[in-house]
């Protein structure tokens, strides 16, 4: 077989402009998340991760591929991740490393211990987290997007939002004002079919999130989100027509969460059976897995070994970091300001 | 007489409204069929039907304005806040239109917004967070925090009663831990404006609320044990109006006191207790009226952080023991 893998080309006919090694890095990710995310609920069910934890099975899809539709790099476009974005924060560059602090709140985390889980920035690489109260991201990254429009940068901005979060005051707002604004921003919006235990049909009165965006005069198109590559063609078509300066563009994927809101939620108001036929029929990462062998352009073996580094790679993240220190309390004082003093520390606690 | 949690406390009080009144309906972000984040609403949608445990979009602006029309119409609303972080989205609503609705326009707005507040369980600066302070300043609205499943209970069927909107304020770290026996035959309710003495004491006093109520109690203890002082401990349940005479009447007695809350302090409503006492009761005091409260800064997630940020019972067992020997 090792002769046939170098028969591959690294050129077409490949899907959506993408090199092979594009499509392998696509499935890197995909695997990624997914591992990571295993491993999160390992390490939460031993109460190692403290707060919640929030699931995207089912989801990677759509995540990693919006995110790969974006430019990466110095200067890269900015996205902001929402709790089910995971694999979009790796596609930006996160590391497994950082990830895993954060979610242990340890001291060597990206905040230090006073946030939790997919809350935390790089700008650098790309990535702005997300605040719980949903729907705020919108306007803010309409803001980051008018940074870009007011200084020339031909850069994009990417927001994610949940189907119900497209209830909030603040995601009309936002969108609203991106869109009278003619920004370069990209807007995600995730019909997984649930918000906590509601269902669309008690969130809005649209069928098609897409309806929303047409509201405010943005062209809007509905994606299959468990079909990676479909979501990386139309977010790319997106992103670029935000670039060339055709104001905000709106994709709503279609997808299903397939675990509770967070692992507490055992999701006795879902059907069992429509749970089984996502798994089975419709889960992002096997069907992915099907297109690259069924069209040849990757061999089973190849992603066995993916998925073996992949493994190794979160091993070693999470040994790195698992006896590590939590944040000592006295730090909580600092950087609530830009100067350096830190807030006071009460009187009692010198006595 | 059983043991009820005071979440359990919570959910009978809600319950025995809806069953007595009509005019009372629950809206809010899945308290229907999931029964609510908690649970407080558990078993409401088969009982009552969905037309009175109205699922609601995430759309706390409408939750609390739609309430707000409703009861203008005289219905009886009670709002529920998934976690009490999110009623910063209706800030507006009830702080513009909701709190001056009587004064301006002579419109009754006997709506209750609840959820669950508070700290002490790793949850992040937007799951833990008091917003007493932030609606304390605005004349109109009422505020209501129960430390105890009585008043829980008491206190949920007095708001759903009263004429004026109410701010009902749970804390989520009290919701199974403590317990106690409620008669069923009687009819718990807790009026709205009067404060509980929690312990009698004449060395000390402090006035607490919410959970700090059980930090300060537990304090309490320890120096009786340890020092032989006996610490008066008043839990207010209603901040807005405030029960000055019950604040008052511990001053005069023990003529020093220690005011503890678990929100943040510049702002807090330790200030405002503290220029009360101030100016009514200031030829009664031996000493300084001190202050044991979060530190001001966001809450943050991790343990050692969150610890060393909230008040802890340690905290005030020193406090107090200054202020005692003061
Ligand atoms: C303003 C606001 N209200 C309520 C919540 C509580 N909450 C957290 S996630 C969630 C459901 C979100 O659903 P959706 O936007 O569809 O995202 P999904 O969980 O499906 O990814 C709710 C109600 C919140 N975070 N913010
Ligand atoms: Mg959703």
């Amino acid at each position: 077989m090792a002769s046939r893998a170098a028969s591959i080309p690294q050129s077409p006919p490949f899907p959506a402009g993408l090199t092979r090694d594009q499509l392998l890095e696509i499935y890197r990710y995909l695997r990624l998340t997914r591992t990571l995310e295993e491993r999160l609920t390992a390490l939460y069910r031993q109460s190692k991760v403290i707060g919640g934890l929030f699931r995207s099975l089912g989801q990677e899809g759509e995540s990693v591929g919006s995110a790969y539709a974006l430019a990466r790099g110095p200067n890269p476009d900015i996205l902001s991740p929402l709790i089910r974005n995971l694999g979009s924060m790796l596609v930006m560059g996160a590391q497994p490393l950082a990830i895993l602090r954060q979610y242990m709140a340890k001291a060597e985390g990206p905040t230090r211990g006073r946030e939790l889980n997919v809350h935390f920035n790089d700008l650098e690489k790309g990535y702005l987290g997300q605040i719980s109260h949903l729907g705020d991201m919108v306007p803010v990254m309409a803001g980051i997007a008018l940074s870009f429009k007011l200084r020339g940068e031909p850069r994009v901005g990417l927001v994610y939002v949940g189907d119900g979060a497209t209830s909030t005051g603040t995601f009309h707002e936002g969108l609203n004002f991106a869109a009278v604004q003619r920004v370069p921003l990209v807007v995600i919006a995730e019909y997984n079919r649930w918000a906590y235990s509601t269902p669309p049909e008690k969130q809005f009165a649209v069928k098609d999130l897409a309806e929303k965006a047409k509201g405010y005069g943005i062209p809007a198109v509905t994606v299959d989100g468990n079909d990676v590559l479909a979501v990386y063609e139309v977010t790319k078509l997106a992103v670029e027509r935000a670039r060339r300066g055709h104001g905000v563009q709106f994709v709503e994927v279609k997808t299903y969460r397939r675990k509770g809101h967070a692992e507490h939620d055992d999701q006795h108001y879902v059907a069992k059976d429509e749970l089984d036929w996502w798994a089975k029929e419709n889960d992002p990462v096997d069907r992915y897995v099907k297109q690259l062998i069924q069209h040849e352009w990757a061999e089973q073996r190849e992603l066995k070994a993916i998925d073996d580094r992949v493994k190794v790679e979160i091993d070693q993240a999470t040994d790195a970091c698992i006896d590590e220190p939590l944040p000592p309390g006295e730090s909580a004082l600092g950087g609530v300001y830009a100067g350096p003093a830190a807030a006071p520390r009460h009187w009692y606690r010198s006595l | 007489m059983a043991d009820v949690t005071y979440l359990e406390a919570l959910r009978q009080g809600l319950w025995e409204e809806m069953d007595r009144d009509p005019r009372v309906f629950i809206l809010g972000e899945d308290v229907g069929a999931y029964g609510g984040a908690f649970k407080v609403t558990e078993g409401f949608t088969k009982k009552f039907g969905e037309a009175r445990v109205i699922d609601t979009p995430i759309s706390e602006a409408a939750i609390v304005g739609a309430a707000a029309g409703a009861a203008h119409m005289g219905m009886r609303p009670v709002a529920e806040m998934q976690f009490i972080d999110f009623i910063s989205c209706a800030y507006d609503m009830l702080t513009n239109y909701v709190a001056t609705a009587r004064y301006r326009a002579g419109l009754a707005t006997p709506i209750v917004v609840r959820g669950p507040c508070g700290g002490y369980v790793r949850g992040g600066p937007f799951h833990s967070q008091n917003p007493e302070a932030a609606f304390f300043h605005t004349p109109g609205l009422k505020i209501v925090y129960p430390a105890t499943a009585r008043d829980a209970k008491g206190l949920i069927k007095a708001s759903i009663r009263d004429d004026d909107p109410v701010i009902y304020l749970e804390h989520k770290w009290l919701y199974r831990r403590i317990k106690e026996a409620l008669p069923d035959e009687e009819e718990i309710l807790t009026p709205i404006g009067e404060a509980r003495l929690a312990r009698e004491g004449k060395d000390l006093s402090i006035v607490t609320y919410g959970a700090t109520v059980w930090k300060s109690l537990e304090a309490a203890d320890q120096l009786a044990k340890d020092d032989g002082l006996a610490v008066e401990v008043l839990d207010l349940r209603t901040l807005l109006p405030m029960d000055d005479a019950a604040i008052m009447r511990t001053v005069q007695k023990t003529n020093k006191v220690l005011i503890v809350h678990e929100d943040t302090r510049t702002g807090g409503l330790a200030g405002e207790i503290a220029a009360r006492i101030n100016e009514q009761a200031f030829a009664w005091l031996d000493g300084p009226i001190m202050r044991v409260t979060a530190h001001d800064v966001p809450l943050p997630y991790a343990p050692t952080l969150e610890d060393f940020v909230l008040p802890q019972t340690e905290d005030i067992v020193k406090a107090a023991r200054w202020l005692a020997a003061y």
